[in-house]
């Protein structure tokens, strides 16, 4: 049975928990980490780096000084070696990036941090740090992007995958694809801009800043700042929203602390909108190659992608998607390769969807390609090679629901209507294309514990340090307590986002409601422990705790996700996700099916997206309302990737030239229509005990294939790299 | 942002007199006036205004935010809103390439804040202007150089630009005006005087940061639109990159006198193409005395765009500024005016 997602007409019947935490949020209530108000704060700004790649010869700082209220000012020649060098979480480490906090005079990249001014206003840090004035040693040019003289590309062996013998299949097949895609430098760009606000107790430190890991946070300053990271809080109740930019520590943390250390005085720092886009890792520009190779009745014969993606030269980060791509259809020979290109740009990081959008992108366009030859529908083409094992390692899939999705998603949108020949369907002057693709995630989960405290008088309250991003994470949480406790939704309180909570898994790879609802589910079976009735229904436990007399019970439990090897990481700050295709038994991915319908103006080319239907299997839904904030916002995302964003880069001096709101677009609400999002039900036991794969990811996936697979049905011009627009199809 | 002396004169007498002072006192001081401020605190904050004076004329939205109508003009006082007058039912139904220009401009909260004065003086959204750690932009420090030559110019204009300058002119009501042959009315130290609204803007030439023909110290007070009975088969086309809250790609402000299927009069401007607000004198004079067709629509685009000079990425402007052109002159034609 499907269930549509589109709101509730009739919100009162029902039944699904509201948001927890939302009339706090439209009340004002809830205090993020900008809004926390401390008595005596200083003001940080930060000075960025206007070159692209040089070394600094001097600062003049006079006119900075002179400014009224200023306090400090913070550069590598004042800070000395308060902040040590520690490896970045691709090394093991903590940190999003390699690049010391004021390390150095060296400058890597355009909108590097310089020099940070602490003043008694926000105004006066900001007019002294435009008065500083930076000179450089002379410097070339930086090789700031893709196709830059400069930039160093460099295969990645280790994640190269192959079976069978791509070659000679692809040589011999009778229907071949082979071509380029590429994808542009996204920012996350979330509303709440990166912000931290320091405070230190004696020797004690207390960090207000939105996190997706404060226990990242925690650690890994601890290592920055060489200290003890039981000194460290870190505080983060509301994130307004983060998409992957704050999954860990970044450079400013450090600053603001050591600032705040100096002056004996809270330091609050927020970062303007053109910062962002350089204080925290992005979705760098990739570049693909796929050949495919059918047989003549549609089956896959031969698969190959290699991958390009940029990176920093301080370090090789690189999403590799092709690790799944490989292994989302029946295919016998298969060959992927990813490889990183390195240039003078900030170090790029995690983005919605951080691999399987842009690998996704090019594989699902490349299919459509695949269809158009083969003169066959592009879900028929889907169904042909669907799979119930991965052609790599010819693992099992813990339940797959890909031709379903697809089934009714096609009929809601009645993709049946469609006419195959491109251009053959218009309205006036309007040319409309239908386009689809397969949206894919991998099912995620992590380490987590949770503490739930049950009272006699029926009220529960549960905490974990897991982490609400807008996603629902409160609301999960009470949900799941008052299910497994059998009390009302209304008597559970929740408290997270604080490291001096039990510890949880970062909130990223949509793996959060799979990590921390099994732990809360144990922490309840300990509850029942307690009071004697191992196994009982939760009608039982009220009835059961009144009996036993006591006033309350309390419980922590710890759970250790299939696939992760030991417990330990959850209390160093390393609880990563694990799941996907990293697990030797099995592979786990929620599926997707993206239908979208395009309308290309005959005359002046604007794209437009009336339409768009996505149906997605992702195991247990644990609230709908939520769950469709995630798809819907994903799918318009989606449209944004494949149509608006594009961070521009200047080749001169390797700058964003529209870093700011106004000029890196994205989607309005007039450029959204209608989207809709189906859930196919699911269910998966083995994926994890809460049968929940995630869905705050899969949303996004594929649309933009979708959306490039309509343009080429509605104008027969194939266009392979994002973003569309209209002067593309001119 | 750099600190500034404010003041907010309550009258136009006094605004005049305030400015005239403060320009007598140093006649290169960097003073400014601030209408809605969407446009001069933006700048202010990034630093490409530096204003030492600010003189705030909010207050004279009393005696000038009318919106009124006289004979077979309106006149709309300099202070009104462009969202007062986007929804002004006369306006919507007598002038509507004036009511689109404005509502398909910028965004609600915008509208509200933003004057008619202001709107037709906002400045470029170049990035190299908006971002004064570039060097080189002639128009924010004359004799330096444009970076947008060699550099990120998909925004840039085709139309009337210079080697020195290729800004585009970004706004959308300034168009609507051009092509009503609207009138403005100045006042300024000298006393108040009216001209065209096609002699505001200047040409870049080679002195791109002057960018009117105002004197300095003049208010801009009050804007005359003419309202012939064919101006109600106007309307305003804007192409653009999403779907609201953004600047054109391409637009056009047309207004049609058409007799029995042969144009009398067209008069077309356009926008997002151009380093001035560009009234298409060619493309209206290919069009006199011929039957709307589709070739004839084409025509008159290809004359518009005659003298077009792209640069690396804004080639397709010249096709696309043409198919907008014709889009909106067959729109117009099969329009049904408001009685
Ligand atoms: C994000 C964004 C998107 C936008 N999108 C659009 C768009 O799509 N289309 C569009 O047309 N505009 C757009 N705008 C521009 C906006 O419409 C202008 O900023 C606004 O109209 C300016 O009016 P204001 O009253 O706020 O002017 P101010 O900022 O107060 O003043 C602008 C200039 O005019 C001068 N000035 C103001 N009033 C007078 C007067 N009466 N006499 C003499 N000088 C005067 C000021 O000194 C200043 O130089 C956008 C702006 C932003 C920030
Ligand atoms: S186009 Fe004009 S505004 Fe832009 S950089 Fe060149 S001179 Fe400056």
């Amino acid at each position: 049975m499907t269930k549509s997602l589109t709101p509730a007409p009739d919100a009162a019947s029902d039944r699904t928990p509201q948001r927890y935490e939302g009339r706090a949020k439209v009340t004002g209530e809830a205090h993020y980490p900008s809004d926390v108000r401390l008595p005596r704060t200083a003001h940080a700004y930060l000075h960025v780096s206007r070159i692209g790649r040089g070394t600094i010869r001097s600062f003049d700082l006079a006119q900075a000084r002179a400014v009224p209220g200023v306090i400090d000012i913070l550069t590598h020649e004042t800070l000395g070696e308060d902040i040590r060098q520690t490896p970045a979480m691709y090394q093991g480490g903590y940190i999003s990036d390699s690049v010391r906090p004021l390390g150095s005079a060296e400058v890597a990249y355009w909108g590097q941090p310089l020099a940070m001014v602490v003043a008694e206003t926000f105004e006066a840090a900001r007019e002294a740090s435009n008065r500083i004035n930076v000179t450089y040693h002379p410097h070339p040019a930086p090789s700031a992007d893709m196709g830059s003289e400069g930039a160093v590309t460099q295969a990645l062996e280790p994640m190269n995958l192959a079976v069978g013998n791509f070659e000679v299949a692809y040589a011999a097949a009778p229907v071949r694809i082979d071509a380029d895609y590429s994808t542009p430098t996204q920012h996350q760009n979330p509303i709440e801009l990166f912000a931290t606000q320091c405070v230190w107790e004696g020797d004690r430190l207390t960090v207000h800043e939105p996190s997706q890991y404060v226990n990242n946070v925690k650690f890994g300053l601890a290592e920055q700042l060489g200290i003890e990271p039981e000194r460290i809080r870190v505080v983060s109740p509301y994130v307004g929203g983060a998409f992957g930019s704050k999954g860990f520590l970044t450079q400013r943390t450090a600053l603001v602390a050591i600032a705040a250390k100096r002056l004996g005085r809270p330091v609050k720092l927020v970062a303007t909108r053109e910062q962002g886009f350089t204080v925290s890792g992005y979705r760098a520009e990739t570049r693909h190659r796929v050949q495919l190779a059918a047989t003549r009745d549609g089956r896959l014969v031969a698969l190959r992608q290699e991958g390009w993606e940029l990176t920093s030269r301080a370090d090789s980060v690189a999403m590799g998607a092709a690790s799944m791509t490989a292994r989302l259809y029946a295919c016998p020979n298969v060959s992927v390769r990813v490889n990183t290109v390195s240039a003078d740009r900030s170090t790029p990081g995690f983005m919605r969807g951080p691999g399987e959008v842009p690998y996704g992108f090019a594989l699902e366009t490349a299919l459509d390609e695949l269809a158009t030859a083969l003169d066959m529908d592009p879900i028929e083409l889907r169904r042909i090679n669907d799979t119930r094992t991965e052609p790599i390692g010819g693992l099992p899939y813990t339940s797959r629901s890909l031709m379903r999705c697809f089934d009714e998603a096609a009929a809601r949108f009645r993709w049946g209507e469609r006419t195959k020949p491109p251009g053959s369907m218009r309205e006036g002057d309007w040319r409309i294309g239908w386009g689809c693709a397969t949206a894919f995630y991998p099912a995620y989960a992590g380490n987590a514990s949770a503490r739930v405290r049950l009272s006699a008088d029926g009220r529960v309250h549960v905490s974990s340090a897991g982490h609400e991003l807008g996603q629902g994470m409160y609301t999960m949480m009470a949900q799941v307590a008052a299910e497994q406790l059998g009390v009302p939704f209304e008597q559970v309180t929740v408290s997270l986002g604080d490291s001096d909570l039990p510890p949880a898994v970062v909130a990223g790879g949509s793996s959060s409601t799979a990590s921390v609802a099994p732990a809360i589910m144990a922490a309840c079976d300990a509850i029942r422990r307690r009071l004697g009735i191992e196994g009982a229904s939760p009608s039982e436990i009220m009835p059961a705790m009144k009996a036993s007399g006591r006033g309350v019970v309390e419980e922590l439990a710890e759970v250790r996700a299939h696939g992760v090897d030991s417990i330990a990481g959850l209390y160093r700050g390393k609880a990563v996700p694990s799941g996907g295709v990293h697990l030797p038994d099995r592979v786990q991915f929620a599926l997707g099916a993206q239908l979208v319908e395009v309308r290309v103006h005959a005359r002046t080319h604007e794209i437009r997206v009336p339409r768009a239907v996505g149906a997605f299997a992702a195991g247990r839904i644990i609230n709908p309302r939520t769950a469709h904030g995630q798809l819907v916002g994903g799918m318009i995302w989606g449209i944004s990737s494949a149509l608006h964003e594009h961070t521009e880069i200047d080749p001169r001096n390797g700058s964003y030239i529209n870093a700011n709101l106004a000029d890196y677009l994205l989607p309005v609400n007039a450029d959204i229509v209608d989207v809709e999002a189906l859930m196919v039900e699911e269910e998966d036991p083995l994926v994890n005990r809460a049968g929940v794969k995630g869905v705050g990811e899969i949303g996004v996936v594929g649309v933009a294939a979708a959306i490039s697979n309509a343009v080429f049905h509605a104008t027969g011009q194939r266009l392979r790299d994002l973003p569309i627009r209209l002067e593309h199809l001119m | 942002m750099r600190p500034f002396h404010y003041s907010r004169p309550p009258s136009m007498v006094e605004a005049v007199v305030e400015m005239r002072d403060v320009l007598a006192a140093d006649p290169h001081a960097s003073a400014t006036f601030l209408a809605g401020g969407t446009t001069v605190l933006d700048l202010m904050k990034l630093e490409v205004m530096q204003p030492s004076r600010v003189i705030d004329l909010t207050a004279l939205r009393q005696e000038f935010g009318y919106i009124r109508r006289d004979g077979a003009s309106f006149q709309l006082g300099a202070f009104a809103s462009m969202a007062e007058v986007a929804a002004h039912p006369d306006i919507i139904a007598h002038v509507p390439v004036i009511a689109q220009s404005l509502s398909l401009a910028a965004s609600a909260q915008l509208r509200n804040m933003a004057s008619l004065g202001g709107n037709v003086l906002q400045r470029t959204r170049c990035a190299y202007f908006r971002d004064p750690s570039w060097g080189a932009c002639n128009k924010r420090v004359p004799g330096s150089g444009c970076a947008a030559l060699e550099g990120a110019n998909r925004a840039h204009a085709v139309l009337g630009t210079s080697a020195h300058c290729i800004a585009t002119y970004p706004g959308d009501f300034a168009q609507a005006l051009l092509a009503l042959d609207a009138t403005i009315v100045v006042v300024g130290p000298r006393g108040s005087r009216t001209l065209p609204f096609a002699a505001l803007h200047r040409l870049p030439g080679t002195t791109p940061h002057l960018e009117t023909h105002l004197h300095p110290g003049e208010i801009i007070a009050e804007f005359i639109v003419p309202a012939a009975p064919w101006a109600r088969r106007s309307l305003y086309l804007k192409i653009r990159d999403r779907q609201s809250y953004e600047f054109a790609v391409a637009s056009v402000a047309v207004a049609l006198d058409i007799d029995g299927g042969t144009v009398r009069e067209a008069r077309i401007a356009l926008g997002g193409v151009a380093s001035v607000p560009w009234r298409a004198g060619e493309a209206e004079a290919a069009l006199q005395g011929l039957p709307l067709s589709d070739e004839s629509a084409r025509t008159a685009a290809a004359a518009a765009f005659a003298d077009a000079t792209p640069h690396a990425h804004n080639a397709f402007k010249v096709a696309l500024g043409q198919s907008t052109l014709v889009r909106a002159l067959l729109q117009v034609a099969s329009m049904e005016p408001a009685p």
